[in-house]
């Protein structure tokens, strides 16, 4: 009999193609996701080195980091000259290497771990990189799904494989059921919290317990996209009838009989009672709070009840990265957390820009106006999700509600196209990194859930949805 | 890529714990499709004014520490994207190894692909790694791949490890896509059976 496996090691041992001696792997990859900031230079070395793409017809796609959301955008002037470059580059690179491409003149047009899930691109049981730190979002499939950088972009252009070592198995069990009000986004910022942005370094993360179970494919996606925040390679969540549901019939899904023959394979991804797990975090369900970020990491999380800790409430280097976190984002140590006024509400990012992100938005915010003076944008985070949501009247509940509805991309998550917050703005975001400047030069962000910025639009500070539901 | 063998350098002390890739390198320096010329703006803004002007009390821009090669970092350096950029200007502004007692994974990676030494070593030797810093540009620190030593300017040595393949590559300077296609068979032969079990994919 062969040892229990996780759900990880299945994955890693039917993807490895060559292993040396010392353990160095070569890992197929089935996917690879390709958008324009990190590409580029990838494109060039292959030319240099008078390469080619080895599987075109397993290489996506999508312009998202730099695309403006106006309207009006397929106009070259629209965008800056080194945006146009950029995105003119992945144009001309799809088509000179003969890989599937979305051009923002295309509805699917997205970001890029939108668009593969939305597609059908993403099956479980893959293995699936892109030059972007959030690919984990994929691992919701029960798909072994990571960032990797420029060169390795290139490995895989060159080879469909990547050099690697496995990593360590971790379990994150979320028991019981969440509250009212309680989010996926709750639950993988209550995570980091718990573990730390170092905590999962060295490792694969498989969530499970009822809560993750309860969750939709949306909800999970969610979870899985800030793994990497927790600092592990990948995050995944076992393939179930929620995530067969999901990908039948979408334009990429297998059909026919090779559904039935992948459905029956992916009925055998799922960890084996009594495998080994180098680490385990269990959190309670029903403890979980609505939480937001005070600092400028995202394991600086609290529960919207609490308040801004003090420097000296931690221990080690923590202490001078707290004093500094507080001092940038413009707080007082004691400070209710319910009391921070906002000026910014951005809502979308690969975290929180799928429709039900958007419906759960709008719950709150139908018949209500946001506070005067604040700025709020909702960026869908595809062309099919904007339509959709303008189908089911979410649109027209955002704009009355004095939102901008604005075209897909990642926007104002890394602030890479026009969509920036000025010096000292203070922004409650649905995005995943709340870094120094990450949403713009000396822009503060606050880290929430879809409805959290949504209550907070209305009320013009960090407010728990709980009072409006 | 170049080899790395040794390094004798000045070490610059960055104590701050989750020194992110957004600091490293900021956004607005992602829009190029080059992989050189990022090292006037590493740390960019926590190394500049708005107006370009250097901050005079951050670390590289102090006399002492403006040649470093060497960077002593705090916990979980290089957490965040997967931004290449990150290593291409610490390698663009002459820094050739970090000492940290932890990284993020995907920086990690990315260093080696670009001829930089990530090294891992508990917190009480990288304590005595950043005090030996601090003393500034007499305290030169020297990294041996080789030997996989670190000593401090007081010739106090810490033993670090290192991947056995990526030490390989870095030693001698080699390109990794190039190695890998030397078992292009292995990788057909991996696609057919692939494609027989799973053509779904």
């Amino acid at each position: 009999m062969t040892a229990p496996k996780t759900i990880y090691d299945k994955i890693w041992d039917a993807h490895v193609a060559h292993e040396a001696e010392d353990g160095t792997c070569l890992l197929y990859i089935d996917r690879h996701l390709v958008h324009e900031v990190t590409s580029p230079q990838a494109f060039e070395g292959l030319r240099m080195a008078g390469r080619t793409v080895r599987a075109p017809e397993k290489t996506i796609a999508v312009p998202d980091h730099n695309v403006p959301t106006t309207a009006g955008r397929e106009n070259p002037e629209a965008m800056t000259e080194d945006s146009r470059i950029q995105v003119a580059a992945l144009d001309s690179n799809a088509k000179e290497f003969g890989i599937h491409y979305y051009p923002v003149t295309d509805i699917r047009q997205g970001i890029v771990h939108i668009v593969g899930p939305e597609q059908g691109w993403t099956l479980p049981g893959m293995t699936v990189v892109c030059g972007d730190s959030h690919t984990a979002t994929h691992g919701a499939f029960g798909a072994l799904a990571h960032g990797i950088g420029t060169s390795e972009v290139e490995h895989v252009l060159a080879t469909q494989t990547l050099v690697q070592k496995k990593s360590k198995n971790m379990k994150v069990e979320i028991t019981g059921k969440l509250k009212p009000g309680v989010t996926a986004k709750d639950i993988t910022l209550a995570v980091i919290g718990e573990t730390g942005t170092g905590g999962g370094t060295g490792y694969v993360i498989e969530y499970c317990g009822e809560a993750i179970r309860d969750l939709s494919m949306e909800g999970r996606m969610t979870v899985c996209n800030m793994a990497i925040e927790g600092g592990a390679r990948a995050g995944l969540i076992a393939p179930d009838e929620t995530t067969f549901e999901y990908v039948k019939g979408r334009p990429h899904a297998p059909k026919g009989a090779e559904w039935e023959a992948a459905l029956a394979y992916w009925k055998t991804l799922f960890t084996d009672e009594g495998a080994h797990f180098d680490k385990v975090v269990t959190l309670k369900g029903e403890e979980i709070e609505p939480v937001v970020t005070w600092g400028t990491s995202p394991e600086d999380v609290l529960p919207i009840s609490g308040v801004v800790p003090a420097p000296e409430d931690f221990t080690g280097g923590k202490i001078e990265a707290a004093r500094r976190s507080i001092e940038y984002m413009g707080l007082k140590p004691g400070q209710k957390l319910s009391e921070i006024e906002i000026d910014t509400v951005f809502i979308g990012s690969c975290t929180n820009g799928r429709i039900e992100d958007l419906r759960a938005a709008a719950e709150i915010l139908k018949g209500k106006k946001i506070k005067d003076g604040l700025r709020a944008m909702v960026v869908p985070g595809s062309g099919l999700v904007r339509a959709q949501a303008e189908e089911e009247g979410l649109a027209d509940i955002f704009k009355e509600a004095g939102f901008e509805w604005r075209l897909a991309g990642c926007s104002m998550c890394l602030a890479m196209n026009p969509d920036q917050l000025g010096e000292e703005e203070r922004c409650a975001s649905t995005s995943n990194r709340n870094f120094e400047g990450r949403q713009g030069f000396k822009g503060r962000t606050h880290l929430v859930s879809p409805a959290m910025a949504a209550a907070a639009a209305i009320t013009g500070h960090l407010t728990d949805v709980r009072e409006m539901m | 890529m170049e080899k790395f063998k040794t390094v004798t350098g000045v070490a610059a002390p960055m104590p701050l714990v989750n020194i992110d890739t957004d600091m490293i390198i900021p956004k607005r320096f992602l829009k190029s499709i080059k992989r050189t010329g990022f090292g006037v703006s590493l740390f960019d803004e926590m190394r500049y004014n708005r107006d370009g002007t250097e901050i005079e009390d951050f670390v590289l821009n102090k006399p002492a520490y403006r040649n470093a090669e060497i960077l002593i970092a705090g916990d979980n350096f290089g957490c965040g994207s997967s931004r290449e950029h990150a290593p291409w200007a610490i390698a663009d502004f002459g820094i050739k190894s970090i000492v940290s007692t932890s990284f993020a994974d995907i920086f990690y990676n990315n260093c080696f692909k670009n001829g930089i030494l990530p090294i891992i070593l508990p917190q009480e030797q990288v304590d005595v790694l950043m005090k030996d810093a601090e003393k500034g540009e007499n305290a030169r620190q020297t990294v041996d791949l080789e030997a996989q030593t670190i000593t401090t300017s007081d010739g106090e040595v810490f033993s670090f490890e290192v991947d056995p393949f990526r030490k390989h590559c870095l030693l001698e300077g080699l390109d990794d896509i190039g190695l890998s296609l030397e078992k292009v068979d292995s990788i057909e032969a991996f696609e057919t059976k692939a494609n027989a079990e799973r053509p779904w994919v």
